[in-house]
């Protein structure tokens, strides 16, 4: 087994994205993602690396954009407002069809909103978050481990589909420590014939656009890129589920979330109600499939959210509104208890499935 | 014998600008640089968002096409990814440089980017039809001021060498026309300046084009070469701003 190292979730981010191969990175100072820019400042230096505090999030992500369109992997990371700002970024990568990290600590909004944890941003991120017709793979890790292994594999599918794959976490998530293991393979970007890296004057020029003033080919485009977003909502869903197998009651839960509502699980366990958790890892592609498959199977579900109910609009949509879906919340970067989670099983144990 | 041809980096393909335009001559002056100076192959030009905005199809070189105002730090990244190969030039219009893109043109400069930014002023927005810009003369008669630049409406229009030539970041500032053939040969000399600046490794280098919009400013092509001269010139007089290296070797 690998050795493991004490790690705040900041800072296994960007030890894994340097693991991954990345040796670009952007960003301007927002709590509470700081620490990934101050390891970024430390260690890029010193392998050769570009650590570069932008002057602003709109230019830090349209840095992003010019190194991206070179072929090197890149990433950014921020919080909840900066986010807002890379938006319009988000977006011209999307239409650039150009591969990134992106990583969204979130906080307590909406405007300035607070520091605190939250996961008020699922919209933003699962929706693309920018202007147009797309989507990015996004990731909700629950553990250190997990904030380190996917940006791995945040960086591999972005390079995969050529979209940004962005990092869902939240303030707890980036500020608690837990023991991590970093042991990925030397991991590097493959080789990306349509990078603008000087023609050499051996091949015509490449160009990274996302402009087409022919309607036809504009939408010839779009279509392509929904092509490969299906393939990808069949082959990339990401999720984990816990004592479903004989579950009545379902509380879906991502994140920090998740970590609190597996306890209430167990709790809940122990008083011989039949409750499960799923957890999806993929926030878009959702996983609709275990969702659907549980509607079949149990009578109720419960979303349990930093948010004043964000996900639970994709679990009714996954589940077509074939059993009652409660919402169980706090919001404005306050944590909901393993207790106020056991209180809503319990209700949802007492209804039934009544609606 | 070819006594005159067109230029390996400017793509044989017919070019949108209006007539009397001067972003070709400017398309020709970066192109006949690129071709000099042997970097064709080496170079990613950063287009902007505006009349310019398909530039990247009229250079035989890699391009890349950037969000409105965002092409100095899109020149950053791709700069900073391979700085030893890649020579990077923006080629930006007013609305873009000076107005939606100032934080990321200042920040640039002051950082010393090495790279090559190459800023057309024509005092208008051309693409959208015409509006104010950051740079239309006070009293100039727009689509957006219909009854000319009232200063005390909308302020002042921006001096960007001057402003810029204020910082200590930046190598090399010049203002150039293309409005007659003595000036052309002239910005010919600066943007090639501007991109050997960049190959030495000296840093940001901006050479501003004063250039016109006979369209939008409702006149014939020469009419509006003489009114760079009359009205334009007066405001934003040509000249180096700054040339760091220049002004080093003076001490």
């Amino acid at each position: 087994m690998a050795d493991k190292v004490l790690m705040k979730g900041n800072e296994a981010i960007a030890e894994a994205a340097i693991c991954a191969g990345c040796r670009h990175y952007f960003g301007y100072p927002i709590t509470p993602q700081t620490e990934i820019a101050a390891y970024m400042a430390k260690k890029m230096p010193k392998i050769g690396g570009t650590f570069l505090q932008a002057e602003s999030e709109v230019a830090a992500i349209n840095m992003v954009y010019g190194v991206s369109a070179t072929g090197h992997r890149v990433m950014t990371s921020s919080s909840s407002p900066g986010v807002s700002l890379k938006a319009e970024g988000l977006s011209y990568m999307a239409g650039a069809d150009l591969p990134a990290l992106i990583v969204n600590v979130q906080r307590g909004g909406p405007g300035l909103g607070g520091i605190q944890p939250s996961q008020s941003d699922y919209f933003q991120a699962t929706r693309g978050g920018g202007h147009g017709d797309y989507r990015m793979i996004v990731l909700a890790p629950a553990s250190v481990q997990e904030m380190a292994s996917l940006t791995v594999k945040g960086f591999d599918l972005a390079d995969q589909y050529r979209m940004t794959t962005m990092i869902l976490a939240d303030g707890t998530m980036g500020q608690m420590m837990e023991p991590v293991a970093l042991d990925f393979a030397e991991n590097k970007a493959p080789a990306k014939d349509w990078a603008t890296t000087g023609t050499d004057m051996k091949r015509p020029h490449n160009v990274v656009n996302s402009l087409y003033l022919d309607p036809a080919a504009l939408e010839r485009v779009n279509f392509e890129r929904y092509e490969r977003y299906a393939y990808i909502e069949e082959h990339e869903t990401m999720y984990e589920e816990y004592m479903m197998d004989d579950a009545e009651i379902c509380v879906a839960a991502f994140g920090i979330a998740a970590r609190v509502s597996k306890n209430a699980v167990n709790e809940a366990r122990k008083q011989g109600i039949k409750v499960g958790l799923l957890r999806p890892i993929t926030l878009w592609p959702f996983p609709k499939a275990p969702f659907r498959a549980a509607a079949d199977r149990v009578h109720s579900f419960i979303s349990v959210e930093l948010s004043m109910g964000q996900m639970i609009e994709d679990i009714r949509l996954a589940t077509e509104c074939k059993k009652p879906v409660t919402l169980c919340n706090r919001a404005g970067g306050i944590i909901p208890s393993p207790e106020q989670v056991l209180e809503a099983i319990q209700q949802a144990a007492k209804n039934g499935g009544a609606k | 014998m070819v006594v005159f041809d067109k230029p390996h980096a400017l793509a044989d393909v017919p070019m949108h600008y209006c007539p009397g335009c001067t972003h070709g001559i400017i398309h020709r002056l970066v192109a006949e640089v690129l071709d000099e100076l042997g970097i064709e192959g080496r170079t990613i030009g950063i287009a902007p968002v505006g009349c310019s905005v398909m530039a990247y199809d009229y250079f035989n070189c890699d391009m890349i096409e950037a969000a409105h105002g965002r092409a100095p730090a899109v020149a950053t990244g791709v700069k900073r990814a391979d700085p030893d190969k890649h020579i990077v030039f923006t080629y930006q219009g007013d609305g873009d440089l000076a107005s939606i893109g100032m934080a990321e043109t200042v920040h640039a400069a002051a950082r010393n980017e090495n790279i090559t930014v190459i800023f057309v002023n024509n005092a208008i927005y051309g693409m959208t039809g015409g509006q104010m810009a950051p740079t239309s003369l006070p009293g100039q008669v727009t689509q957006t001021s219909p009854y000319g630049r009232d200063v005390k409406h909308c302020g002042f229009p921006i001096r960007v060498c001057e402003m810029l030539s204020e910082l200590e970041g930046p190598e090399y500032l010049e203002r150039v026309t293309v409005n007659s053939v003595k000036n052309i040969r002239a910005a010919k000399k600066a943007i090639k300046k501007a991109f050997q600046n960049q190959i030495e490794g000296k840093g940001f280098s901006l050479v501003e084009v004063v250039s016109s919009c006979p369209t939008n400013w409702g006149m014939t092509p020469q009419a509006a070469l003489q009114w760079i001269e009359e009205k334009m010139l007066p405001y934003y007089p040509l000249g180096v701003y700054k040339d760091r290296t220049a002004e080093e070797a003076q001490v």
